[in-house]
């Protein structure tokens, strides 16, 4: 059940090139001819009629090749940089209406943003970084301990207080830089590829960080990868970017599942199915099944599952709301259905 | 076909080099029956002396009151400073240098700081030292202001940038001295005169630091800056100037050393009890112990304010959680404290006030006697030395074999045979080189051969303007013939030709020398790892001293003249090509290396075929430093008594002539710029090279 809409961004455009504006008067081409022409014009269109919702406590992620575009549209969000055609609607509100002064406040209030490369400031310690835009806003020096000290426990960096970022490996850096973003209780949340620096091993430690922390905190998130491993994990929803177009929105089993075209397949063809099978998918009728086979929810991951189907040979009872009984996960049955959508291409999805 | 075309091309090449040097040859053999060939006739020059002193005195007449009123002005920070300095205990100014020294760079540093004020005060110099501090702690905050602010306007703005650049090069290749003159006509005589031309002299590293640490503030900063909702003021002064302090004090340092190299040389017009004006009235009256005393307190200043700034500029942040006011704060109050302590202490015991005469200590004498005895036993020898390198090497390039052989020089009279014989030998090696291919080699023994048996001098103006000119058509296309063409209409319409050829035979010969010396040196260094920890300080002290120590032990061996001038000329200018040269090769990709080893290179082999072929780019700009470094130090030598464009510079600023003064400074700065952009057409030949080859 999604909550309300937090972010609404529609028709979003950059264009990088001398007066783009004019491409924009009058004009009454689709998207993709109105691109192409600013591409034979020598112009490059780095966002191209970008439009997505965010709603309240979901975490919505955007993935794509390298120079497709992802760190362009997230900066329109901000408005680090200024778009050339478009609606950013934070609460209802078209951002890119607001004055610098309000949208100095908002950036103050509203937005947090994590960086690849940290974005760290090498002269101060690790409680002055957090405090910093606490400092900005001009809150005494003891309001902004409290507040730094807060998200220094939350993201583990308890100790390290007043170590400076040279002094820090990559991962610890970086969880400077969330505990930045987060000190001024943001609303929203950005993160451009928040984990591409960091080692795999690293990489992963964060994302279970990153998945505790929103648990805890539920804001409404645009978070950039190039890893749909890492997409997969986090994402409620997500989009795809090829060349500054979005070219599908959906949850990862829909994306995995019906890929709009080859690019998208390209991104989930080699994840393992196991990773986006459901309980109740696997599950089949059956019978005169034994008495007390464990109970699991038909929304739960195969892949966590296994364990357990190993554990009690019989079966997995598949139970819906209110004790319904749904059918049963068998070992065979999930190889079955593992055989029927892997290779066979596009699946209906099911809803549970 | 291209490789035909190109030796079609080659062979084309090798006709003109033919042509260009037979008429080279032949301008140099028809010179003694045409005066007029030898020297510039002085009827086709330009009266640009009288212009620019008429200009000056326009504009003086007009803008006069003004400089003066600056001047007036500046006079009182300066009076203010120095009047500090010498009423400040020396026991106070030792403790709180002493503290500081222990900042920048822990306890090394605080020992260093102690041993040369201590050697300061021993020698009694205290006074004279502080007079130069002086100057240098008003002229270093008003040139780091000055630099600091246009290079945030030039930060902000391309186009002022644009204009700046150019602006600042031309500052730095414009010789020290001749500064000089304009600054004393129109700020009059007195100890502003170092202070404005250390501004001037200094402001432009502080520029360049200023823009390039502000310009490479990563976006990730400047956006996180701007997302933690920082103003257009907070970003600036918060983020940007913060993240990118460090480059910016690094420019602070490399301003102060810039500052006291041409404070010191500032006081060469006298009227400040300073450090410099000690080292050159005594260099002048050839006291050697006394001059060699101060040289070094002024060596010690150098590097003690190097080291200091440093140190403080790459300091490592403390990581002690800063707590309350007293915390925040504690270096200051602690060198607050123990200055006020020693100044307490100083007014119990007058002797920790002014240093007691009788604990002065003056070596100056012995020092004279052991000098005198050392130069006398080795006289021979040094002589000896001195002679071959006269006869063989500045003579000739100077005026030509032809003029230099004879009894007293080479011990023989010169005859037609002679002068055949060395013909044949030019000819004969040029057609070895030839013969193997190297037909660039081939053109450089016939043109050297013809310019060491003419002389620089004797190749006539018109052969020499064909001969650079071809040579810069050759290395850089049309464009740097363009420039050399100018450079060359600029010298003979100026009557600066013949001042021009003389600085270029002096500085050409110390460049040489000390490239070849120097890239040795560096190979060595990079090849192992023991001597290049020798040299290392070595260098650094070099380069550290403003550049007037260095006249001192080489006239006092070999007494003033040429000879020195070379000596000193090649001391300053050895550094950069060992350095540079070190660098390339120990940066060569390892991969290469390993591949190169892997294939059954010899250590030799992996140096000559591998190392430095790919090292060239570096050796490259070794040779552009040193002949940057070159100039800036002839105009130097013009104290030591040379005849080249440098000694116009030095007679136009003690005869107060300021038109022939700054032409000459103008003519060094044309040989400067055109030499850098040799240089630069070497340089893409070179990596135009390593591209096609990788
Ligand atoms: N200032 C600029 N001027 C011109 N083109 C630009 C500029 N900034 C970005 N681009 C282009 O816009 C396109 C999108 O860049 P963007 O940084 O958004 O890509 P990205 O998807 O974030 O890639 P990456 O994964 O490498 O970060 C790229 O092709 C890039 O070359
Ligand atoms: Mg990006």
């Amino acid at each position: 059940m999604p909550g309300p809409v937090k972010l609404s961004c529609r028709n979003l455009w950059k264009v990088y090139g001398p007066d783009p504006a004019r491409f924009f008067v009058g004009s009454s081409e689709g998207p993709d001819a109105l691109a192409q022409k600013m591409r034979a014009g020598g112009h490059m269109p780095a966002a191209i009629d970008a439009g997505f919702d965010v709603h309240v406590g979901e975490t919505f992620v955007i993935m794509g090749l390298s120079g497709s575009g992802k760190s362009t549209v997230i900066r329109c969000l901000s408005r680090l940089i200024e778009p050339d055609h478009g609606q950013v609607l934070l609460d209802g509100e078209d951002l890119l209406a607001k004055s610098a002064q309000e949208l100095i406040e908002i950036r103050r209030h509203k937005l947090g943003m994590v960086f690849q490369n940290f974005g760290l400031l090498p002269h101060l310690n690790v409680i002055e970084n957090i405090a910093f835009p606490l400092r900005l806003q001009g809150l005494t020096s003891a309001q902004q301990r409290d507040r730094a000290s807060h998200v220094i426990d939350l993201v583990g960096l308890k100790g390290r207080e007043h170590s400076y970022p040279s002094q820090l490996s990559g991962g610890q850096q970086q969880r400077v830089g969330i505990a930045r973003s987060l000190a001024v209780e943001p609303e929203l949340w950005l993160l451009d590829e928040p984990f591409s620096a960091l080692d795999p091993l690293i990489r992963r430690q964060m994302q279970d960080e990153f998945l505790r922390i929103q648990r805890v905190l539920k804001k409404s998130i645009v978070f950039i990868t190039h890893d749909f491993m890492e997409a997969l994990r986090i994402a409620d929803r997500m989009a795809i970017m090829r060349d500054g177009r979005i070219v599908q929105i959906g949850t990862p089993e829909e994306l995995i599942l019906n890929p709009a075209d080859d690019y998208v397949a390209q991104f989930t063809g080699e994840v393992p199915r196991i990773k986006i099978l459901r309980a109740h998918q696997c599950a089949v009728a059956i019978a005169n099944r034994p008495e007390g086979l464990p109970q699991v929810g038909p929304d739960d991951r195969m892949e966590g599952l296994l364990p357990k189907l190993a554990a009690s040979p019989a079966g997995l009872d598949v139970v819906g709301q209110g004790g319904a009984y749904l059918g049963t996960v068998t070992a065979t049955s999930l190889v079955e259905t593992l055989g029927r959508i892997e290779g066979a291409g596009p699946v209906p999805v099911a809803h549970g | 076909m291209g490789e035909s075309a190109q030796t079609r091309s080659g062979k084309g090449q090798v006709i003109v080099w033919g042509a260009v040097l037979a008429a080279v040859l032949a301008l140099a053999l028809a010179q003694p029956q045409f005066p007029g060939l030898k020297a510039y006739p002085a009827e086709w020059t330009l009266p640009v002396t009288d212009w620019l002193n008429a200009g000056m005195d326009s504009f003086v007449g007009v803008f006069k009151p003004a400089f003066r009123a600056l001047s007036a002005i500046m006079e009182y920070p300066l009076d203010w400073f120095s009047g500090f300095l010498g009423w400040l205990p020396w026991s106070v100014g030792l403790v709180v240098a002493v503290m500081i020294g222990h900042r920048a760079g822990r306890w090394p540093l605080a020992a260093f700081t102690f041993c040369a004020l201590v050697y300061i005060l021993l020698m009694g110099l205290w006074p004279d030292t502080m007079n130069s501090l002086a100057l240098v702690a008003v002229s270093v905050p008003l040139a780091v202001a000055l630099g600091f602010a246009l290079g945030v306007w030039g930060f902000h703005s391309p186009r002022v940038e644009r204009f700046l650049t150019p602006l600042m090069d031309i500052t730095q290749t414009v010789p020290a001295f001749a500064y000089l003159l304009p600054i004393l006509i129109l700020f009059g005589f007195g100890p502003v005169v170092g202070l404005i031309a250390g501004i001037i002299f200094a402001f432009p590293p502080m520029v360049k630091n200023t823009i390039v640490g502000l310009r490479e503030v990563p976006s990730d900063i400047i956006e996180s800056g701007l997302m933690s909702g920082a103003t257009k003021g907070q970003l600036f002064f918060l983020v940007r100037c913060r993240a990118g302090l460090r480059q910016i004090l690094l420019g602070v340092n490399q301003t102060t050393m810039a500052a006291l190299n041409m404070i010191i040389v500032a006081s060469i017009i006298g009227g400040s009890e300073d450090i410099g004006w000690r080292v050159l009235s005594t260099l002048r009256k050839a006291e050697f112990g006394e001059s060699l005393v101060a040289g070094i307190v002024i060596a010690l200043m150098a590097m003690v304010l190097d080291r200091i700034t440093y140190g403080l500029a790459t300091r490592a942040p403390d990581m002690a959680p800063p707590r309350g006011f007293a915390q925040r704060h504690r270096f200051a109050l602690m060198v607050l404290g123990a200055a006020v302590l020693a100044y307490l202490a100083a007014r119990a015991f007058p002797a920790l006030h002014t240093w007691p005469q009788d604990w002065t200590f003056d070596p100056s004498g012995p020092l004279n006697t052991g000098i005198e005895t050392f130069v006398l036993w080795a006289k021979p020898l040094l002589d000896s030395v001195k002679n071959f390198i006269i006869f063989t090497l500045v003579l000739p390039l100077k005026i030509g074999l032809v003029n230099v052989v004879g009894p007293f020089t080479w011990g023989f009279t010169a005859t037609i045979w002679h002068a055949l014989g060395y013909a044949a030998l030019v000819v004969f090696g040029a057609g070895y080189a030839m013969s193997r291919g190297r037909t660039g080699l081939a053109i450089a023994v016939m043109a050297f051969g013809l310019i060491l048996f003419f002389g620089l001098t004797n190749l006539t103006w018109p052969g020499a303007s064909l001969l650079l000119i071809w040579f810069g058509y050759r290395s850089g296309g049309m464009r740097l013939a363009q420039w050399t063409t100018a450079a060359m209409v600029f010298m003979l319409l100026t009557g600066s030709y013949e001042k021009a050829v003389l600085s270029v035979q002096l500085c050409a010969l110390a460049v040489v020398v000390s490239f070849m010396i120097g890239t040795a040196l560096g190979i060595l260094a990079a090849e192992s790892d023991r001597f290049s920890r020798i040299l290392r300080p070595i260098n650094d002290t070099l380069q550290t001293m403003p550049v007037f120590v260095l006249l001192i032990p080489v006239i006092m061996i070999f007494k003033i003249g040429e000879f020195s001038a070379l000596l000193a000329i090649i001391l300053y200018a050895v550094v950069a090509p060992i350095r540079y040269s070190e660098y390339g090769l120990r940066h060569v990709p390892k991969d290469v290396i390993e591949a190169a080893t892997s294939m059954g290179a010899t250590r030799s082999q992996l140096l000559w075929r591998v190392k430095v072929p790919l090292a060239m780019p570096n050796i490259m700009l070794g040779l552009n430093q040193a002949i940057m470094f070159g100039i800036s130090m002839l105009v130097i030598t013009a104290l030591v008594g040379t005849d080249e464009l440098g000694q116009i510079i030095y007679i136009g600023l003690s005869k107060g002539n300021f038109g022939i003064g700054f032409l000459a400074g103008i003519a060094m700065a044309v040989i400067a710029l055109l030499a850098d952009q040799f240089c630069r057409a070497w340089q893409r030949r070179i990596d135009a090279k390593l591209e096609g080859a990788s």
